[in-house]
């Protein structure tokens, strides 16, 4: 067990040199030299790991640049999307990506100690939209599939769903905002947003930006 | 005894069954009724328990239990594959449970997924929606929770084909199924926490994230593309606002096009 962590960290830091001195990583790489690098920091680190927002901080400069928040809002959103102005859809997204990342950072802290699996993709070099398939295995239980949806840019790969056991995050979220924009309007999903990401700020300690 | 206590519960669901919501749950004001029950027992009862079951065994322990039980369901998982035609998987399955119940001592051991042989997840709903049996409307059942009117019949099967519901003497019985019980609950605990954490409406989450996953576990992992989510990335493909590293030319063409 702790000679396979230690193979995948020095596999991971070849990686990720391999992937600063080329010029661009295959979203498959991406992803596991991500996940990898902040798995490891997580294990390492005790500490990151009872605090809530240091351990935001970790996601906020690893994982988020790699994900294209404003096209995961959309996405939850659906017809929605298209009622909201400019600066509605900057609200929005700004407080779903707090949301989001909040979540993500409690399911990496879940499932820090397992291990992981990484699948090679199965994707035309010149497939611009592909899903990268990471497993987490569990001893006694089913592997868990993390799916990860990406589509390429101008700066990169971008993640814009994950799917994590076959659910997919941005479905998820979608009858919960259509219900909400239904009832109180486009002002109304942000303000219940937000309201949700105090409340979780209030009982995470100290604010986290 | 039973039939006409099924017969009063259709009755409430008819009575309570509403006109507009989600059509895959038109019984949502009863359902979320009981979600509540469900919410308040668990609060008393079994969050407590279960913390408390996590807290003071060592994980050693814990996934002894824990593979103890998962050992003696895979007999059923196998014949669950094999109803779904799956003759490699349930061989599998089979295979598992006799190394598992040999070597790996009546199965507190998973030495079969060492070996290689890959736990299944399947059960009679699943099969049930294999043989194309659709989900039926959302249930939310006491104590047990999401399901749909298919996987409450699969369940009843697989509750009546637990082994072990034939443990001997009762008090054995009722205790294993105590123990499975809170242990289940016990490797729940962070899920429950992070579905606290992501909701706006936990019951609508809760809700569909079920449906999601049951489609999923049906078809294993596979289901049939639902090309909803990509085809609607073609009518609009915002770019990241975020601060990311090398995207403020992109920006500025958002900003640009905002205004």
């Amino acid at each position: 067990m702790r000679t396979i962590a230690k193979a995948a960290l020095c596999l991971s830091a070849a990686l990720l040199l391999a992937s600063v001195q080329g010029q661009e990583a295959t979203p498959d790489v991406l992803v596991k030299n991500v996940t990898l690098e902040v798995v490891d920091l997580i294990a390492k680190d005790k500490e990151i790991r009872g605090n809530r927002n240091k351990l935001i901080e970790l996601i906020n400069e690893k994982v988020l640049p790699h994900f294209n928040f404003a096209g995961m809002t959309a996405l939850a959103m659906g017809q929605s999307w298209n009622k909201a102005d400019a600066g509605q859809k900057k609200r929005l997204t700004e407080e779903f990506k707090i949301l989001l990342v909040r979540t993500y950072a409690s399911a990496l802290a879940a499932f820090a100690e397992q291990k992981f699996e990484f699948r090679p993709l199965r994707a035309k070099p010149t497939e611009t939209d592909v899903t990268v398939n990471v497993r987490v295995l569990q001893p006694g239980a089913q592997p868990v599939p993390i799916d990860y949806s990406m589509e390429k840019t101008a700066s990169g790969w971008k993640v814009y769903d994950v799917m994590v056991g076959g659910v997919s995050l941005v479905a998820n979220y979608r009858t919960e905002f259509n219900n909400t924009v239904r009832e109180s309007g486009i002002e109304g999903l942000i303000k219940s947003l937000s309201a949700k990401n105090r409340t979780l700020e209030a009982a995470g300690g100290a604010p986290q930006k | 005894m039973r039939l006409p206590a099924s017969a009063v519960l259709l009755a409430l669901l008819a009575a309570c069954a509403t006109a507009d919501g989600d059509p895959r749950d038109p019984f949502e004001g009863f359902n979320r009724g009981v979600y509540k029950f469900n919410e308040t027992v668990d609060a008393a009862i079994a969050r407590p328990v279960a913390t408390a079951y996590r807290d003071l065994l060592h994980e050693e322990i814990r996934s002894r239990v824990r593979n103890f039980f998962s050992n003696i369901a895979d007999l059923f998982i196998g014949v669950n594959n094999l109803l779904q035609g799956k003759i490699q998987d349930g061989v599998e399955d089979w295979a598992r449970f006799a190394f598992n119940s040999s070597f790996g001592l009546l199965g507190i051991h998973d030495v079969a997924s060492d070996m290689g042989i890959e736990k299944h997840n399947e059960d009679f709903g699943q099969t049930l929606g294999r043989w194309g049996v659709g989900d039926g409307p959302y249930l939310v059942l006491p104590i047990l929770g999401s399901s749909t009117l298919r996987d409450s019949v699969g369940t009843a099967a697989d509750i009546y084909t637990d082994p072990v519901g034939d443990f001997r003497p009762i008090r054995l019985r009722n205790s294993a199924v105590a123990l499975r019980l809170v242990g289940v609950r016990a490797d729940l605990l962070d899920a429950s926490r992070i579905l606290e954490e992501a909701a706006l409406d936990k019951y609508v989450f809760q809700r569909d994230a079920y449906l999601q996953r049951r489609r999923s576990l049906i078809y294993d992992g596979q289901p049939p593309r639902e090309e909803r989510i990509r085809e609607e990335r073609s009518f609009k493909t915002p770019v990241n606002v975020e601060p990311a590293a090398g995207v403020n030319d992109l920006r500025v063409v958002q900003h640009a096009h905002d205004r």
